[in-house]
């Protein structure tokens, strides 16, 4: 328990000397302006080098946390919380998110079936930092309003397939392992944790392990076993035909920075119900540039930036500490042992065989439909 | 005559010394430089990591047809060929085991045959088969150790002091090798791709792979191991474009002795060279769950 309090505190400590190195680029000036009085204890630190001199980024990391990817109402106008403040949200977070509890009914306690034991602690505890939210830009931590876009008629039928999908799966009428987003379907992680990528913090397996040799940064999540292989020798990016669901990286040094952009990313129309990119944003349009910063022996800064003029009025940058762990990486089987599909199709279908029939505007049929 | 006796003389002592050195190989095991085939490779002197150890970093790939069958096979027809003709045809091979056949237990070869007999018979996690059916690579499940080596796919080496990655294209199968990691496995689990640990023979990257699932098929007909399977391979850099590759399985509950594949790596060298995604799942979804998909009302 002390030991963990010191990595903590040591934790703290580097992401404070890591927001002043930030602050500097003018990224988190607001931030940095925020800690500027406690930026002066951390200590003097150099990045380490690999053998063939780029920086080094390697090591096991947990990037769980409960610190909101957006800013709470209740907060809205602080962006870094007092001591006093983080141990409350930290708390009332934690609570919240606690699946082992038993309050709620019946109902409550059947969807906290899949409980804590399932569940990465992290996900429980504020950044170091004490930010209010995991976006640091714009300054009011939320997402930019999206651009209102008028639909063609094919768009605008294609709309209506998703909802009618997201419905179908909201209420058990499965007709096809389509009406699955891709997380369930064991493609990449569902787009509201990132996809691919971001790397968002999300329930579980919030762990990634980055690899180095001359030429490339591998970057392995845990989560449905994905080596994001990135070549870092100024080679060309693939061509614009080559669609995939993961996208096509390619990444470069600025000083201590490892700039990631990607793109290729597969169409929507290819894909079922979900498009593969943040926010369900034009894959041909949208924009993801990844920092990976190591600000300290302990402590990765991933700093992602979202744009894509077709769906967001303005960019946005998220930033999410990437802490070392202890831990080990363990295989993620997916598709392997998927046991929700079959339940999902085969119960379906008994559904169909007893004569239920899908009503899509059953009062638990609107959900989520993948439109952050 | 007394040249020939000389000569006679000579020829004993060779083959004695033949003999000595083949049972000093014999006693120290696989250790002994037996990772090339003798004469192929001329001695060689890799280039090294900052670490001092060969630099196995890069692109490799297999050029056998092992995937399809282990043993030695003639060329077939595919399983759909009224579908797919000549693209779904097997190439004709020759075996990549010391020795030609998998030294199967009796008992074992049941499981072989029914693998082969439902190799296209896709059963589905949940359904009750058990052990399931349908070859793993057909419905997109990681393909396991040692079987990823030989896939008709790029793989690529990340080696790092402490932990060597290797990622293959199809499926995205990957393993970390935890190098000189000293439990065999942490967690009272199996894996689909094991659990690797290196370690440095010499001039030799040698990965014990243990916990591994007894789902796994070793190649298209059907040979497998189960996860009491010991898998010990071993790479050796013969020259800068070929890596040495063997891998011997112990099983005592399916094979009646240790058996051996072994056969090169070849460096890929096209410029700019990539693993290319490969995604599966999208593409066995009809396959494998199609026949839980609502049809049309008739």
């Amino acid at each position: 328990m002390s030991r963990r309090l010191g990595i903590s505190l040591g934790v703290l400590a580097i992401v404070l000397a890591g927001v002043s190195i930030l602050g500097a680029r003018g990224q988190l000036s607001w931030l940095a302006g925020a800690l500027a009085g406690k930026t002066a204890n951390a200590e003097t630190w150099s990045a380490p080098r690999t053998a063939w001199g780029d920086p080094d980024l390697q090591g096991i990391y947990n990037y769980g946390t409960s610190t909101p990817l957006q800013r709470p109402r209740q907060v809205a106008d602080k962006q870094v919380l007092s001591d006093e403040e983080a141990t409350k949200l930290q708390s009332d977070l934690a609570y919240r998110l606690d699946r082992d509890r038993r309050d709620g009914g019946a109902q409550a306690d059947v969807s906290r079936s899949y409980n804590d034991a399932w569940m990465d602690p992290h996900r429980k505890t504020l950044t170091a930092d004490k930010r209010t939210s995991l976006i640091v830009d714009p300054p009011d931590g939320r997402i930019p309003a999206r651009v209102e876009r008028k639909l063609t008629p094919e768009q605008e039928k294609a709309r209506v397939e998703a909802d009618l999908s997201t419905r179908r799966f909201n209420t058990g009428f499965q007709e096809s392992y389509k009406d699955m987003d891709v997380g369930n379907r064991c493609i990449i992680r569902r787009r509201n944790e990132g996809g691919g990528h971001p790397y968002l913090p999300a329930i579980y397996n919030n762990m990634a392990q980055i690899f180095q040799a001359p030429g490339y940064v591998v970057i392995y999540a845990e989560m449905i076993h994905f080596a994001r292989i990135i070549p870092v020798d100024g080679r060309p990016a693939l061509p614009d035909n080559v669609e995939t669901w993961l996208g096509d990286p390619r990444g470069h040094w600025e000083g201590n920075t490892l700039v990631v952009e990607t793109r290729n990313f597969i169409s929507p129309d290819e894909v079922g119900r979900t498009g593969v990119v943040y926010g369900n944003a034009n894959p041909k349009t949208y924009r993801i540039v990844e920092r990976f910063t190591r600000v300290g022996p302990e402590t990765v800064n991933y700093e992602v930036t979202l744009s894509d003029p077709e769906t967001w009025t303005r960019p946005f940058t998220i930033m999410v500490p990437w802490n070392k762990t202890n831990e080990q990486i363990y295989e993620y089987q997916c598709q392997e042992l998927n046991y929700d599909m079959y339940h999902w199709l085969a119960g379906a279908r008994e559904r169909e065989k007893r004569g239920e029939k899908f009503n899509p505007n059953a009062p638990d049929a609107r959900g989520d439909d993948g439109v952050e | 005559m007394r040249t020939r006796s000389n000569a006679v003389i000579a020829v004993t002592v060779a083959a004695g010394a033949f003999a000595a050195i083949w049972l000093a190989m014999r006693v120290q095991g696989p250790a002994v430089a037996q990772v090339t085939t003798p004469g192929r490779f001329p001695a060689y002197t890799p280039a090294r990591t900052a670490d001092g150890k060969p630099d196995l970093n890069g692109i490799w790939q297999s050029l056998t047809t092992a995937n399809w069958d282990l043993e030695a096979h003639g060329a077939g027809a595919g399983a759909y060929p009224q579908l797919l003709g000549a693209w779904g045809a097997q190439p004709g091979g020759q075996s990549v085991i010391v020795g030609g056949t998998i030294p199967y237990r009796p008992e074992a070869l049941a499981r072989r045959k029914a693998n082969f007999a439902t190799r296209t018979t896709a059963s589905v996690p949940g359904d009750g088969v058990d052990p399931p059916t349908g070859d793993p690579e057909l419905k997109c499940w990681m393909t396991g150790v040692p079987r990823m080596m030989y896939m008709p796919y790029p793989l690529q080496i990340v080696q790092t002091p402490d932990a060597v990655l290797i990622t293959q294209e199809f499926n995205g199968n990957t393993r970390i090798v935890r190098m000189n990691w000293p439990e065999e496995t942490p967690v009272d689990n199996t894996f689909f791709m094991g659990w690797n640990r290196g370690r440095w023979d010499g001039d030799t990257l040698v990965i014990d792979v243990t916990g591994l699932s007894d789902k796994n098929w070793l190649d298209r007909v059907g040979n497998y191991l189960s996860d009491t399977a010991h898998v010990t391979e071993r790479l050796t850099l013969v020259s800068p474009y070929h890596i040495a590759y063997e891998a011997t399985i112990e099983d005592p509950r399916v094979f009646s002795r240790p058996w051996t594949i072994r056969f090169p790596l070849y460096r890929r060298m096209e410029s700019d060279v990539q693993l290319m995604e490969f995604k599966c799942q999208p593409f066995v979804e009809e396959l494998v769950y199609g026949r839980f998909t609502k049809k049309p009302s008739t």
